[in-house]
């Protein structure tokens, strides 16, 4: 009965009791322990290590490319168009009014300096993913059959939904006609 | 509630039983003694027949689980081993597949029966909101399961729905690279969808244990949208009445799906599902399954990524509202005659759009896409809204045993059967 009474004041009266310090103890080691078992179970569903390592740089050799084709290859797991530009291509890319661009983006940074006639770049639309139809479309970039995104020939979107460019993956020139995929210094 | 008849429990065991766990007591007044309005009519048996589908889909799926394969290398090739090689695979599989569209035949009518009889009204919010809770869950575990048998098409869905959340400005890259567990769609993404797709189904299960009992505590609509004043004159017991009813909607309707298995079990799917997931070619035409397409036109009608994105959640996220943006009182829609016409009109914007969705996105499809988009949420918005204000509702019959003798002029007779078979023994 006197134990009864105390608890019931212990709400009011300033003392605090060992069942408020057993309360806030084990509130505050709870609340940590919860956060603590949450991150990992965020966690496992982020890339794991053998995914993170398959971003490994890969090479590929342009010489088989013949112009006005364009070829397909996996990094990491994603579609990578490279294109092997034609001249009207190129100029084409080049002699855009970039105010009429919804993602303003000059050719020439879509590019390497000197090597205007390859352009790679990611090969899923930036609207919801699908892969866009190369040489198709009004610009004769290419044109998503998903839902009506027309990119130019130099990967810019023009028309349609995507809200951006087709972003250029990080790559470098290791020579004349061979290019590294994800190495480090390029972007 | 109050209800038709109290378990009380006869052998010696039965009342051991009952003292320590009340359950039998619980199935008595639940499916036994429950009073069910008299006038209701077969849209009211939607509700058990999706809880048929619900177990139908849950028995089929686990034992196709024991015979399917979550990898990508090896999941298309386990789906054809269950069509060939597996006894009985090919029906199994057909019965999951054709389950999926039947489950959602089965919850648009439900739903649309809702819309029409108001009972989304109070006290009936609650149990409105927790089947649009259903409701989306049974979007996530379709979308799942459409993935898994890692086609073409189950590829490309997965691809351009996980890219919705990218629509996002800065989390959005994050989150997709999350949701994959990769740079695109691929391994971990199956493994997780299975893992989700064998989850979901059970959590559905513990929403529609709430939504039965939501019902069971406020009592079920009708068609006069009047509630029950005399549980002895305007209700029966839930058995044998609502029992054999329901069941013979059931078996209605597995003959409709039995036709769909037997005769046509590809139609409602896509050719190009039967092509192994090609990362580097989406198909020509890519649509998402029947029971989407709605969805899938608002998401196409808005011209910009984020919006359209929004629009879709919207879409149905603005049903969870329909209780306070509904200003009328009267509930059904054969006393209310504007509303009345205004439901068939957003029934045929509903499936305007779900043909505007398997539609491509070009010219005059866009357009009206738009159209019955802006049309969708004003109906939400502006109609209902104003609808309650001006409107003249016709009069309401007084009750529910009114209605019915008024509507058939022989409801003395059948009051009277009602009442023998069902002896009010509580009042």
């Amino acid at each position: 009965m006197r134990r009864g009474a105390k608890v019931a004041d212990a709400a009011t009266t300033q003392e605090p009791t060992r069942r408020d310090f057993l309360y806030i103890a084990t509130g505050a080691v709870g609340a940590i322990g919860l956060a603590a078992v949450a991150w990992p179970l965020v966690r496992q569903m982020s890339p794991s290590a053998d995914v993170v390592a398959a971003g490994a740089p890969v090479e590929f050799d342009l010489t088989p490319v013949p112009e006005g084709q364009i070829v397909k290859l996996f990094w990491r797991g994603k579609l990578i168009f490279i294109r092997h530009r034609t001249q009207k291509e190129i100029a084409d890319a080049q002699g855009v009014q970039l105010g009429s661009l919804p993602d303003p983006q000059p050719d020439s940074a879509r590019v390497k300096d000197g090597k205007a006639q390859w352009l790679v770049v990611y090969g899923n639309c930036t609207h919801l993913g699908c892969v866009p139809l190369g040489q198709q479309g009004p610009y004769g970039g290419w044109f998503c059959p998903c839902h009506g995104s027309v990119f130019d020939t130099s990967g810019r979107i023009r028309q349609g939904p995507a809200p951006t460019n087709l972003p250029v993956p990080p790559y470098t020139f290791v020579s004349d006609t061979k290019i590294l995929i994800g190495g480090g210094a390029a972007a | 509630m109050e209800s038709h008849s109290t378990y009380v429990p006869k052998s010696g065991f039965a009342k051991w039983f009952e003292s320590r766990l009340p359950v039998a007591g619980l199935v008595h007044s639940s499916f036994i003694a429950f009073p069910v309005p008299r006038n209701l009519n077969y849209f009211w048996t939607f509700g058990a027949i999706l809880m048929f589908m619900l177990i139908a889909q849950i028995v089929t799926g686990i034992v196709l689980v024991m015979h399917y394969t979550p990898e990508a290398t090896k999941a298309f090739a386990s789906v054809e081993h269950i069509m060939r090689d597996v006894n009985y695979g090919w029906l199994l599989r057909y019965l999951h597949a054709n389950g999926a569209s039947m489950f959602f035949i089965a919850v648009y009518i439900h739903i649309a029966r809702g819309l029409y009889y108001g009972s989304y009204k109070a006290p009936r919010e609650v149990l409105w909101i927790l089947g649009v809770i259903i409701f989306l869950l049974m979007m996530a575990t379709a979308f799942m399961g459409y993935v898994l048998p890692w086609g073409q098409m189950s590829f490309w869905g997965a691809t351009v729905i996980t890219n919705l959340f990218g629509a996002f400005p800065v989390i959005g890259d994050p989150i997709v690279t999350w949701l994959w567990g990769g740079y695109a769609v691929d391994n971990p993404t199956l493994n997780r969808f299975f893992s989700l797709h064998y989850l979901l189904p059970f959590m559905i299960l513990g929403v529609v244990v709430l939504h039965v009992w939501a019902l069971h505590h406020v009592g079920q609509n009708n068609p006069t949208g009047v509630e029950v004043k005399s549980v002895k004159k305007d209700t029966l017991p839930f058995t044998p009445y609502a029992t054999v009813k329901d069941a013979f909607a059931v078996v209605c309707f597995f003959i409709f799906f039995a036709w769909f298995v037997f005769y046509i079990p590809n139609y409602l799917g896509h050719a190009d599902n039967y092509i192994e997931a090609n990362a580097a070619v989406t198909p020509a035409h890519i649509v998402p399954e029947w029971y989407f397409l709605p969805f899938y036109a608002i998401l196409r009608a808005i011209p910009s990524k984020l919006g359209g994105v929004i629009a879709m959640f919207g879409s149905i996220a603005i049903l969870a509202f329909l209780p306070w943006l509904d200003t009328s009182r009267v509930r059904s829609s054969t006393y209310r005659p504007l509303y009345k016409q205004f439901f068939w009109v957003f029934i045929a914007c509903v499936i305007g759009l779900g043909y505007l969705g398997g539609a491509p996105a070009e010219g005059g499809y866009v357009i009206a896409a738009r159209i019955l988009t802006a049309y969708y949420f004003a109906h939400f918005l502006i109609v209902l809204p104003l609808l309650g204000l001006f409107e003249t509702p016709k009069p309401l019959p007084n009750s529910i045993a009114e209605s019915v003798l008024d509507g058939h002029g022989h409801g003395g007779p059948a009051l009277a059967t009602g009442a023998t078979a069902a002896p009010d023994r509580k009042s």
